[in-house]
């Protein structure tokens, strides 16, 4: 057993160290270290430097364009970037569509699609919610119906993430209504400039715009736009679903937050009171316990040992700890996380502790929610 | 990086889990438990025989020159037989303390000796609150309190504050003049003993103070006693996974039933972080850095203790009326679990000296 970095990952991590520091602008890594939304525009910035230096398509292999990064590789490049205060990467198209894509799309939508999700050309969406298919995902019910070389598609997707900036949402609908729920789903691509698609802002509880409805009326979607086979979707959606393993755990993200409430806290004198700072110590304790969990999930990877139950541990307890981090931030400043949206009331860094703590409830929900997370460790690993 | 254990260190890990398996059932550990020195000197001798008590002693002393990591290998294993000689003070403790406070000489003498089993050396470092040990004019007098496996020791190590103002670790004799154990059984099915000082003789071993010593020897330790805690909670775990799926109520295997399994992944959750931590321990246990070290080791200490009681307490509820009963291992798992959680700094002290850390880097920053 052996817990440290090869030589080679740590020159890596260096070399990622080093492009951050000379690639990221001042303006983004200010506000990502503040907690503040990020502009598409911004995104999109990141996206091509990343694309820029070769980097744009983190998680694939080679033949597509990608990096060819081991998942310990991928691992540092994330920890990096997110220590840094990177923008987190837009997952939907390079970590969900795309993946799908490689293992299981045509040569055509391969080369259509992929390049331009590496060059952040073109922004992808998630059209797997419905107001009636939640954490049961398989009783989707919007309807594909087959008319000539195109679907005719009816229905309503939610939650969609950054749909407002979206120029395409990849779907799971219905093509055999007669069909046991999960037989029946294919899954479509859908241009999100084709007439009958409508997007609905939902403000959440922070006040943000993050989320959307996407009404589906009559959008007409070419043949050659479903992956895969007819009534299959629900293999390539599950595909899906369990791709996304080796950033999981945010552990990055945690450990930048970590700081950053270690910062505040100790502005705010909190440390020196036993009971915030056993909070603190508590929460710090089990990320230095997630990051070896994380890490050994990582090394099974690599070895093809463990597949996929794991990262619903992964999921869980990251997400908690992200939760907790941002309660803390906001305990951490008392009333001074009470003002909505005003500047310049009380520290800079309280601005947007409050929202911050509404938006991250967000995290035990969304993925997979970590009630479901439970039932697939308690069912898939421990065979209950 | 990688989380394998090499072909050595699965081979060890066999022969322990053999031993335990075969030679260490809970029939034959009840009966040790109920005799009356409550731990076995045989028992002790085929450990001596297959090894383990050899792999913290330098070759040059007739050890095998293992590491943090072989120990947890081994601790592990015998956590779930719930082992009651000695092995974490008298075979990890004590040959990293006499390692790090003793002369060459003393090394040469003893260390061997408990390499083969001969000598049980045991440290006692907790004072009684009342009576602290000191030292006065050469010998000690003063009371430790609780001091494991205190009745077996062939040898004491003993921690004593000195007219020099340092603490020292002095060798005592049981059965020396002045020398009082009262040995007794505790919580967990183990023993421990009193230990009562009265102008008894001592040989000091330590130049120029031992409490770092004694505290690097305690890091070992700790490391050694997560790992012993982790084989009880794999045991745990997977004994009432199967109790779930095979216990009928309402016409069908409880595990069916949400709550149960959502409690059943909390307490996997528990095992894989300290598990994990287990491992850090071992990496870090013997860090020079002693506060790096202190820094992971209380981190470990706190997610394992967490880890302790949470498993502790819902592998009996889930047990049902059965996990109450004597008659099966889990209460007897129960109970060491329970005085794990409160060995060696419980999840109190180390949060709250990992947090009192938190606050001296803000002041210092």
């Amino acid at each position: 057993m052996d817990l440290s970095f090869s030589p080679e990952e740590n020159t890596f991590r260096e070399e990622v160290r080093r492009f951050v520091a000379e690639k990221l602008p001042d303006a983004i890594r200010h506000k990502v270290m503040n907690g503040v939304h990020l502009s598409r525009e911004e995104h999109v910035q990141w996206q091509r430097a990343l694309h820029g230096r070769g980097w744009g398509g983190v998680g694939w292999p080679r033949e597509f364009g990608g990096p060819g990064w081991t998942p310990t590789e991928q691992y540092i490049f994330e920890e990096e970037c997110a220590a840094a205060g990177a923008p987190r990467l837009i997952s939907f198209g390079l970590k969900m569509i795309a993946p799908v894509l490689m293992a299981f799309g045509s040569p055509a939508q391969q080369q259509r699609f992929l390049p331009k999700i590496m060059s952040a050309e073109e922004w992808w969406c998630q059209g797997y919610s419905e107001p009636g298919a939640g954490s049961d995902l398989a009783s989707v019910k919007t309807r594909a119906i087959r008319e000539g070389d195109h679907y005719v598609v009816n229905g309503q997707k939610t939650w969609t993430t950054l749909g407002q900036y979206a120029d395409w949402i990849f779907c799971l609908v219905r093509t055999d209504p007669e069909a046991k729920k999960q037989s029946g789903i294919s899954f479509l691509l859908i241009d999100m400039k084709s007439p009958g698609v409508t997007v609905r802002p939902i403000i959440t509880l922070d006040g943000a715009h993050e989320v959307n409805e996407v009404w589906l009326e009559d959008v007409r979607v070419p043949l050659e736009n479903r992956v895969g086979e007819e009534n299959k979707g629900w293999t390539y959606a599950k595909f899906l679903l369990g791709h996304e393993r080796t950033n999981i755990a945010g552990i990055g993200i945690a450990k930048r937050e970590l700081a950053r409430l270690k910062r505040i806290a100790a502005a705010e004198g909190r440390l020196d009171q036993p009971l915030f700072a056993a909070k603190v110590a508590q929460v710090e304790i089990d990320l230095m316990a997630l990051e070896i969990t994380n890490l050994r999930v990582l090394s099974a990877e690599r070895e093809h040992k463990a597949p996929g139950p794991e990262a619903s541990i992964l999921k869980i307890k990251g997400t908690e700890i992200q939760q907790t981090i941002s309660e803390l931030m906001m305990q951490a400043v008392g009333a001074c996380a009470l003002p909505f949206k005003q500047a310049g009331v009380g520290p800079d860094y309280a601005a947007n502790l409050g929202t911050g703590y509404c938006n991250l409830r967000k995290l035990s929900i969304f993925g997979g929610s970590n009630e479901i997370q439970k039932n697939i460790i308690s069912q898939m690993i421990m065979g209950l | 990086m990688n989380f394998d254990f090499n072909e050595d260190q699965r081979a060890l890990a066999d022969t322990v889990h053999r031993f335990v398996a075969r030679d260490y059932t809970f029939e034959k550990r009840r009966a040790i438990r109920d005799s009356k020195p409550g731990w076995s000197r045989e028992v002790w001798q085929v450990l001596a025989d297959l090894g383990v008590l050899a792999i913290n002693i330098d070759e040059d002393y007739g050890g095998l020159g293992y590491g943090p990591q072989e120990t947890g290998l081994v601790m592990g294993a015998f956590g779930a037989g719930l082992l009651l000689e000695p092995y974490l003070t008298g075979a990890v403790v004590a040959p990293a303390l006499i390692r790090r406070a003793a002369s060459a000489d003393f090394q040469e003498e003893w260390l061997p000796r408990v390499a083969t089993g001969e000598t049980i050396v045991v440290l006692a470092d907790a004072d009684a609150r009342d009576a602290p040990v000191r030292e006065v004019g050469g010998n000690l007098a003063g009371r430790k309190a609780v001091v494991a496996h205190g009745g077996c020791a062939d040898l004491l190590l003993v921690s004593a504050r000195c007219a020099d103002g340092l603490t020292g670790l002095f060798a005592v004799t049981p059965g020396a003049d002045g020398v009082t154990l009262r040995d007794y059984p505790t919580l967990d099915g183990q023993r421990a003993a009193d230990l009562a000082l009265n102008d008894a003789p001592a040989v000091r071993l330590d130049a120029g103070g031992a409490r770092d010593a004694i505290d690097a020897a305690l890091d070992i330790g700790l490391a050694a006693l997560c790992a012993e805690a982790v084989g009880i909670m794999d045991a745990t775990v997977a004994a009432t996974t199967e109790y779930l799926k095979t216990r009928q109520q309402f016409g069908q295997p409880i595990g069916r039933f949400q709550a149960l399994q959502h409690r059943m992944a909390d307490m996997l959750l528990h095992l894989e972080q300290a598990r994990s931590m287990s491992y850090l321990a071992a990496m870090d246990c013997s860090n020079d850095d002693a506060a790096a070290r202190r820094r992971t080791l209380s981190a470990a200490k706190v997610t394992v203790g967490q880890a302790c009681r949470f498993i502790a307490q819902n592998a009996v509820q889930l047990h049902g009326g059965m996990g109450m009963t004597d008659e099966m291992i889990l209460s007897h798992w129960f109970k060491r679990l329970t005085a794990i959680e409160m060995s060696f700094g419980d999840t109190d002290f180390h949060l709250q000296r990992f947090a009192a850390n938190l606050s001296r880097e803000a002041r210092a920053a």
